[in-house]
């Protein structure tokens, strides 16, 4: 009997039923006996001093039972530290936790905590709370920050080195018979998954009980358990499903900690729900950045050098800037790089990670550039990328543990039927009616994030045919619960319809939070180290069982399919239900570990190719894209249906990028001018056009045992280049900032 | 007033039924809660609410039906669509007292017993979701947008769905999904 490889194969989600019938519940959905509500009140300036919090208004409204603030909320037992969630330890997303002091560090900061028997009358309350401020004087763009700038030793958590040079810069720009220099602007973005952060929080005793939106239970619980200064173990996280996150629920913000410390205060469960303008100033977001590049080449197209640097604001607390050099630093062999990050302390929260961290903006800066190179060298954009393409790592100067991308640009300009484009930029050749058409295509790279900590998996498989599979982590909307079903299958030969999978419970084995695209590859290593450790147990146990037609088999050479063990010298064979029933036993168990190697031989990263094809009309400014591809290397693709959904909403993401998604700050304010989903665009259905995905399979045996590179990310990362390439091959207009919006296009040139 | 093009032009944003004020149904109400009767997915249930609570509240916070998502409470969104008298609604923007006596319809009520609507198992085929917290919106929307013939072609689909946002951007799964119940739906209707 053979069954389909499980791994791979596109099985439709293992919470699609709850999901399409209302039955998954959310954060805010969790509604224990006697729950009551919490709504944060913040900061109206930007920076200064509380002078005075009148509390007696909302004291009196009907239904309230507390109002918390600096003058009664409980310290927390220490100062937080802000350490990205993939160190698998806790996770502040700040260095900073509100309502400690008088002191406001920026606009939307919690100033208070109203708790009412009932949301409206929260609601309602928490516009009663009179706070007065004596102000202070601040900046939060860059055009108010810029003269005030230094150099951070490091950044992103302290995990990136602030300034990364090799070679010699100066004389390959020397050398250069073409430079390209280029000066961009990105706005501010926000995340704005559409469930809005929430956790309910209960006490029992000592023992606390959150349901949190979040994309690592484990980081909640070690996070929260620090700032109440109670033990991990008292602290159970519970996060089966949530509502999106793109980064906004990567770290842990101060929400989850004030629903606790409001629960033991009123000794009553509290759900605290952000609404959508408080997600603004309370779950970070992409600082705003400007990012310069000067790119040498000679007249053949080889690169002499590349010159970067990035100015962006951070907050008081931290040295925080998105990683973007690391696209500039890493695409392309080029003998010189100088990349330097300016910062400037703002009157901010600390920025924090958002879908593609860096390398969606670096990506934009170096492959523009690369496009800009190509016209003026009258070069074929992918032949120049080609020309450059980086056997080595251009960073640590190692190998790769895989590529693919020429794989990528290959295929990719097959389909996209790249051969046929006109390679001369045109301004406006081809037409249809108003609409001028372009096409352009970019690379994206993003690295492979080793994990630091054993991740750990149960597989149990019971008597009557079935198995279990479980692992901490959460699924916002990855695949996660289903591929664990077929990696869990794949190890133990059985068919992923029999395997359930638990997960999103801190009670369960500890995985790291899923970042960075990292998290498909270090759940499935635990699974697939569980579920082999248990294939091998029952496989061990049949061929020393006289009772079994396996007796005396060769271990090794024992097949398992549809759970049922067979060895292939006489066939014979039985399921493992068949033996755990002879046997009185009602099911077996193991627990696996997977240590990440953590060695350094290789470099690592994650490869795709892009491509879109645009219509502009330049007269009322309008862009439309009509067609996407992106050809993909992650590595190993545990499914199919599900990969390819990733890929596609991070390309949509780069749509998104180019053309609509700005936050902007009010600069007299100091404050986000546009926190709602009615004036921060993001794509809707109509701005989608289809989108081809492809996905090459390359073999990586350093990144993990299955070779999962990750999907989470790469789909945006060049997305948003290519898109602007495309509208400089339409219009012959080159747009360096993002988004490019309906004014710039419509302004003349 | 230039005639419509067919299922190109107009807004997409549901139609809110017109709020029946208080003192039309029952004499003054509120300030404090007052009791209001309604059907909802099939069932008719009494829920006490003040008359500034929304129908979405009304349904997530005291009846436990927590199917109909709250991305925004400020009408932007459309995961909290439900049909109100089988139009289909920003129940965000709707009040409660303002349902008495009418039919809600949420994601609960779809499903005939165990058997999905084909617009929950096309949703599911083809993967017309990521996280699901704009899913039951948009199933609610797509299974009125059948109902008022607004499944052409896909410019018309993904005009008319465009009043729900979808992070994951699922658009081009979801714009699948209704093609297939769509394309069911007529072939059933030749057989
Ligand atoms: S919650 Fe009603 S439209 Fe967003
Ligand atoms: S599935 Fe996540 S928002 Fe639509």
């Amino acid at each position: 009997m053979t069954i389909p490889a499980q791994i791979g194969r596109g099985m439709d989600r293992v919470d699609a039923h709850a999901k399409v019938t209302g039955a998954a519940r959310y954060s805010a959905e969790h509604r224990p006996p006697g729950a009551v509500h919490a709504v944060l009140v913040g900061a109206r300036i930007p920076r200064g001093r509380i002078t005075g919090i009148d509390t007696s208004a909302a004291l009196a409204a009907e239904g309230v039972i507390a109002v918390l603030s600096h003058l009664n909320l409980p310290k927390v037992a220490q100062t937080p530290h802000l350490i990205p969630s993939l160190a698998g330890t806790t996770a502040h997303g700040q260095s900073f936790f509100p309502m400690q002091d008088d002191r406001i560090h920026y606009a939307g900061q919690p100033v208070a905590v109203v708790v009412a028997d009932t949301l409206e009358r929260a609601e309602y309350a928490a516009g009663l709370v009179r706070v007065s401020y004596a102000e202070e004087p601040w900046v939060t763009t860059i055009a108010q920050g810029r003269g005030d700038t230094y150099e951070p030793e490091r950044i992103f958590g302290g995990f990136v080195p602030g300034r990364i040079e090799r070679g010699d810069v100066e004389a390959g720009l020397a050398r250069a018979d073409v430079r390209i220099e280029t000066t961009h602007h990105f706005a501010a973005n926000h995340h704005n998954p559409i469930e809005p952060s929430a956790t309910t929080a209960v006490w029992e005793d000592s023992k606390l009980t959150l349901y949190d939106a979040t994309q690592g239970p484990t980081a909640t619980r070690l996070t929260v358990a620090q700032l109440l200064g109670i033990p991990p173990s008292d602290v159970r996280v519970v996060s089966e499903f949530v509502g999106g996150s793109f980064g906004s629920k990567a770290m842990i913000w101060a929400h989850p900690t004030l629903a606790a410390m409001a629960a033991q205060h009123v000794r009553a469960p509290v759900t605290l729900a952000l609404d959508r303008a408080q997600t603004f100033t309370n779950t970070g977001h992409r600082e705003e950045q400007e990012q310069t590049i000067t790119l040498g080449a000679t007249r053949d197209g080889e690169l002499t050098a590349i010159r970067y640097a990035k100015t962006s604001p951070t907050s008081p607390f931290d040295d925080w800037a998105e990683p973007s050099m690391g696209p500039v630093n890493r695409l392309y062999a080029c003998p010189a790089f100088e990349g330097v990050h300016h910062l400037f302390k703002a009157a901010t929260m600390t920025p924090t990670f958002m879908r593609a961290p860096g390398e969606g903006t670096g990506a934009f800066v170096i492959e523009t550039a690369m496009d800009e190179l190509a016209h003026e060298l009258g070069m074929d954009p992918i032949e120049l990328r080609l020309r450059n393409h980086a056997d080595l790592d251009p960073e640590s100067g190692r190998p790769w543990s895989s590529k693919g991308l020429r794989e990528c640009y290959a295929l990719g300009a097959e389909l996209f039927g790249w051969a046929d484009r006109d390679p001369a930029p045109v301004t406006g050749a081809a037409r249809e009616g108003h609409w001028v058409l372009g096409t352009g295509m970019a690379s994206a790279i993003y690295p492979v994030y080793g994990v630091v900590n054993p991740q750990r998996a149960r597989a149990r498989v019971y008597a009557d045919g079935r198995a279990v599979i479980e692992t901490g982590c959460s699924d916002f909307g990855t695949g996660a619960g289903t591929v664990l079903r077929q990696v869990a299958a794949d190890a133990l030969g059985m068919d992923a319809e029999a395997v359930t999978a638990h997960y999103g419970d801190t009670e369960l084995p500890t995985t790291v939070a899923a970042v960075g695209s990292a998290g498909a590859g270090a759940i499935s290593a635990a699974a697939h180290t569980a579920a082999t450790a248990l294939r091998e147990r029952l496989v061990g146990q049949a061929v020393t069982d006289p009772g079994s037609p396996l007796h005396g088999a060769d271990p090794a050479a024992v097949r398992v399919s549809g759970g049922r063990m067979v060895r292939p010298d006489t066939g014979a064979g039985e399921t493992y239900g068949e033996m755990l029933g002879r046997h009185m036993t009602f099911d077996a168990e193991a627990l696996g570990e997977w240590a990440p190697p953590g060695g350094d031989e290789y470099g690592m990263a994650t490869f795709g190719a892009q491509f879109a094809e645009v219509a502009v009309d330049p007269d009322l400014g309008l862009v439309r894209v009509r067609r996407m591809l992106g050809v993909f290397a992650p590595g190993r693709v545990l499914n199919h249906k599900t990969a390819r959904s990733q890929l596609m909403g991070g390309m949509l993401w780069g749509l998104g990028q180019a053309l609509l998604e700005a936050t902007h700050m009010e600069p007299d304010q100091g404050r986000w001018a546009n926190p709602s989903l009615g004036e921060y665009l993001i794509p809707v259905n109509a701005d989608a056009p289809d989108v081809r995905v492809e996905m090459i399979e390359v073999e990586d045996r350093a990144v993990n045992p299955l070779g999962v590179k990750g999907v989470g990310e790469i789909g945006q990362v060049g997305m948003a280049a290519a898109i602007a390439n495309a509208i400089f091959h339409a219009t012959g207009r080159r747009f360096r900032d993002l988004p490019i919006t309906i004014e710039a296009v419509m302004a003349p040139a | 007033m230039t005639p419509r093009e067919p299922g190109r032009t107009g807004t997409a944003v549901p139609a809110v039924p017109r709020q029946a004020t208080g003192a039309e149904e029952h004499g003054d109400l509120g300030p404090g809660p007052v009791d209001v009767l309604l059907t909802v997915n099939g069932t008719l249930r009494r829920v006490t609410v003040e008359p500034r609570v929304s129908l979405l509240d009304a349904l997530r916070e005291r009846m436990g039906v927590t199917s109909p998502k709250k991305g925004c409470n400020q009408g932007a969104c459309g995961a909290c669509t439900v049909h109100v008298d089988g139009r289909r609604v920003l129940s965000c923007l709707t009040l409660a007292v303002s349902c008495q006596g009418r039919e809600v319809t949420t994601v609960e009520g779809l499903a005939d017993g165990d058997d999905l609507h084909p617009m929950q198992r096309a949703f599911a085929e083809e993967d017309a979701f990521q996280c699901g917290y704009c899913t039951p919106g948009q199933l609610m929307s797509a299974v009125a947008l059948m109902e008022e013939g607004h499944t052409g072609d896909d410019a018309e689909i993904a005009e008319w769905m465009s009043g729900n946002l979808c992070r994951c951007a699922a658009y081009p799964n979801i714009r699948q999904a209704v093609r297939n119940v769509r394309d069911g739906a007529a072939a059933e209707g030749e057989r």
